[in-house]
């Protein structure tokens, strides 16, 4: 087969995954359990395998863009869009990274959700979601793109509320779906407006089209498909999904945060980068949403004591570095940084998994301590990967944060890159404060003397207990949860340890994607074709560069050691965190989230009340109501009127005939006349 | 001798006139229900009158056709009314139209 007739099968990769959901809904329970799963991650591996195929098939081909349609999927007078596929090299890295750690993730979710009773559906959503997010980036126009936007959307709140049981996690799916929704608008109406000037949703139409559009449509355009981002990557102030979709199972948060879902934004601003080229501004304020919002969910991070909320933050500020580097006009550096944070921030999430696995379910890190003697791989993996986000050379996280960065400041984008620069600190200190408590220090996992200890293991929590229904998730303020003691902290079995170790491998590696160094920059020269046009932002000299890259890791390495110097020793007392402390009102601003959720809720439960008050008493009773009900009521009083007139007296009808007859001939009589 | 008197269509007209009166007055007026019914027979006959004058003035025998078909809707009323003016009676023991007002509004 030619490498052309090979492209053409490029949607065997969405459709392999969808397969398995179909198959595991319709028959998940009939399976089984680990066949289900084991069903659900070979299919995820034959996707990446097809993906690796297609890769191949990509570089015998020129130019390096091949679309496909399958078939027509709206036929609609002068609208007409396709079921159609492209692989060019930026769909094609986006497949091999999701479909590869996907795979990983599947893999460990195996272990995972062992015992769990809707064990075959789990894996079904999860199938569905990673074929969501082929669909999403192998789309050639941007409807294709909705679709799987909408799929990924959806699945995330099958998965976040997988356990519904919990109040806190039904509440927190309808917050992911309905935070996204909001962004989806911003989507929609940016499709209303490009078909409206470009006459097709096409990309292909869009990279010949945007050039040609008025500065002031391709804006409006750019920051609505941005408001979509936004949405989508938890920027800013559409942030707050993201944390409490913690709530989901360990190996959702990572999907959603590693592979899927949150670098759907990235990829949507990357796709449409004409729009944003031909707008200058929009790309403005991307810069300095993504720099915000790297800063911001960095110092939230700071303070917190669930396992998985540091790295939601964390991720959120991850997201926040990828939108500056779009905004400047780094794509290919956003893009490599997607790539090198699916890999750490899938070992972070996955060995943050194990550790809650292996602990009866416990994620408060200031009731852990230590454990690194009881989890050795576990650790290992962990380690690496923060070392890899904190920006220490070699591992990958710095290759990508240092590009990042450095771009920032070629592009003449000083603010942007000061800001990028002291959240580099704090990423360093948020992470090595969550490997301190949770790997060094003292032990604080046992229950004290005289304590009740619950003699049980993890998986032996019964899911209906009110302590399982409470849920895990710790937040800022509460006071640290009494450990339960178990017979011994363990390490997971081997299908969670193996994921967690390649993807740290990943990590250390990831960096040889794209060394600084013109002919090793793989990543770079493989994205080229696709960001054509774009002016290529240069190192003014070698010396700047390695100057930048030198604060970079002074920054990454200050952080840690402001978070050695609080907690070489661990915690002393649960309930006392010295870096808390330290910050004074500061921290509790940070421990809040900046009070974004808080001013929100306040927000829906005042004016928005009042607002919806208004609309259902006023407009809807009044308005509304009052119009129906007030036709009814004409209605029935002429009736009422009118009914008087048939008294059932034949003599009155006789008089009303013969008036009439009168009536009429004297009009008759008078006309003629 | 008299002096002949010339019976012009005016006659006939005038008195199908004061017919069509007669049996609309009595209509109106009266209450029991067969002879409102026979006020009706007037009332239609008048309109026979009418027609076969026209058709004579006119020679035209289309007039007279008309009147057949009158005599035959006529006739037919006249079934279907005395038929219910009976059932009236079998039930009412009696037969004034006003009593008779159940289909009301």
């Amino acid at each position: 087969m030619s490498a052309r007739e090979l492209l053409d099968l490029v949607w065997l990769i969405p459709a392999l995954p969808l397969f398995g959901a179909v198959v595991l809904l319709l028959f998940g329970k009939r399976i089984g359990e680990p066949a289900a799963g084991w069903l659900g991650t070979g299919l995820m591996g034959l996707a990446f395998a097809w993906s690796v195929v297609t890769f191949l098939a990509l570089r015998d081909v020129e130019p390096r863009a091949h679309s496909y349609d399958l078939f027509t999927w709206l036929p609609s007078g002068g609208f007409e869009v396709k079921m159609g596929f492209l692989a060019d090299p930026l769909s094609v890295t986006f497949i091999l990274f999701v479909t590869g750690v996907g795979a990983l993730i599947h893999l460990y979710a195996i272990g995972y959700m062992h015992g769990d009773a809707r064990f075959g559906r789990f894996f079904a959503y999860m199938n569905l979601f990673a074929a969501s997010m082929l669909v999403l980036v192998l789309g050639n126009n941007f409807l294709v793109t909705f679709l799987g936007w909408e799929g990924v959307g959806l699945c995330s709140y099958l998965l976040v509320s997988f356990w519904f049981e919990r109040n806190s996690a039904a509440v927190a799916g309808k917050k992911a779906f309905v935070t996204n929704r909001i962004g989806d608008f911003g989507f929609m109406l940016a499709m209303f407006l490009i078909f409206a000037r470009l006459g097709s949703l096409d990309y292909g139409v869009m990279t010949e089209g945007a050039d040609g559009l008025a500065n002031g449509t391709a804006t409006a355009i750019a920051l609505l498909l941005f408001l979509g981002a936004v949405g989508k990557s938890a920027q800013f102030p559409l942030h707050v999904w993201l944390p409490d979709a913690m709530e989901g199972p360990t190996p959702v948060s990572a999907l959603i945060h590693a592979a899927t879902m949150v670098t759907a934004g990235v990829f949507l601003v990357a796709r449409a980068h004409p729009f944003f080229e031909a707008s200058g501004s929009a790309s403005e304020v991307v810069a300095w949403v993504g720099a915000g919002t790297a800063l911001f969910a960095g110092t939230i991070a700071l303070v917190q004591p669930d396992i998985k909320r540091v790295l939601a933050y964390s991720t959120v500020s991850q997201l926040g570095y990828m939108f500056l580097a779009l905004g400047v006009g780094a794509y290919g550096a956003a893009i490599f940084l997607v790539v090198v944070h699916a890999f750490f921030k899938a070992t972070l999430f996955l060995g943050a998994g194990s550790v809650i696995h292996g602990n009866a379910d416990n994620q408060d890190i200031r009731t852990m301590g230590g454990l690194r003697r009881y989890m050795p791989y576990t650790a290992a993996a962990f380690i690496i990967a923060w070392l890899a986000i904190a920006g220490i050379p070699p591992f990958a996280g710095f290759w990508a944060k240092d590009e990042v960065l450095a771009d920032a400041f070629f592009a003449d984008q000083f603010g942007v890159w000061a800001v990028g620069t002291v959240a580099a600190a704090l990423t360093a200190l948020y992470m090595a404060r969550e490997v301190w408590l949770v790997f060094f220090g003292n032990e604080r996992f046992r229950a004290p003397a005289g304590g009740d200890p619950v003699e049980e293991h993890a998986e032996e929590t019964p899911r209906d207990s009110e302590e399982w229904l409470r849920g895990p998730t710790v937040a800022y303020g509460e006071p640290p949860r009494s450990p339960r003691l178990t017979h011994d902290r363990h390490e997971v079995p081997p299908t969670m340890v193996v994921p967690v170790l390649v993807l740290a491998a990943l990590s250390v590696v990831g960096g040889l994607l794209n060394l600084p160094f013109k002919t090793l920059e793989h990543l770079g020269h493989w994205l080229e074709p696709v960001f054509e046009g774009v002016p290529e932002i240069e190192a003014t000299s070698f010396l700047s560069a390695a100057r930048l890259s030198t604060l970079s890791v002074f920054m990454g390495v200050l952080g840690i050691a402001i978070a050695l110097l609080l907690y070489r020793r661990g915690l002393p007392d649960p309930a006392r965190d010295p870096l808390d402390e330290r910050l004074g009102v500061a921290g509790r601003v940070f421990g809040h989230a900046w009070y974004v959720d808080e001013s929100i809720a306040r927000a829906v439960a005042g004016p928005g009340r009042r607002f919806a008050d208004w609309l259902n008493d006023g407009l809807d009773h009044r308005g509304i109501d009052g119009a129906v009900n007030g036709v009814a009521d004409l209605v029935r009083r002429t009736g009422g009127g009118l009914r008087r007139v048939q008294s059932g007296l034949v003599r009155n009808y006789a008089l009303g005939v013969v008036f009439g007859a009168a009536g009429l001939l004297l009009f008759l009589v008078f006309r003629a006349g | 001798m008299i002096a002949a008197l010339e019976l012009t269509a005016n006659y006939y007209l005038v008195l199908a006139a004061l017919l069509f009166t007669i049996g609309t007055v009595g209509l109106l007026i009266r209450r029991n229900v067969l002879v409102m019914f026979m006020c009706v027979e007037l009332m239609l006959n008048a309109a026979n009158l009418t027609f076969v004058t026209f058709a004579r003035e006119l020679d035209d025998v289309g007039g007279q056709a008309i009147v057949f078909f009158t005599l035959v809707v006529a006739a037919a009323e006249v079934a279907v009314g005395l038929a219910i003016i009976v059932a009236i009676f079998r039930r009412r023991r009696g037969a004034t139209a006003d009593d008779v007002h159940l289909l009301k509004g």
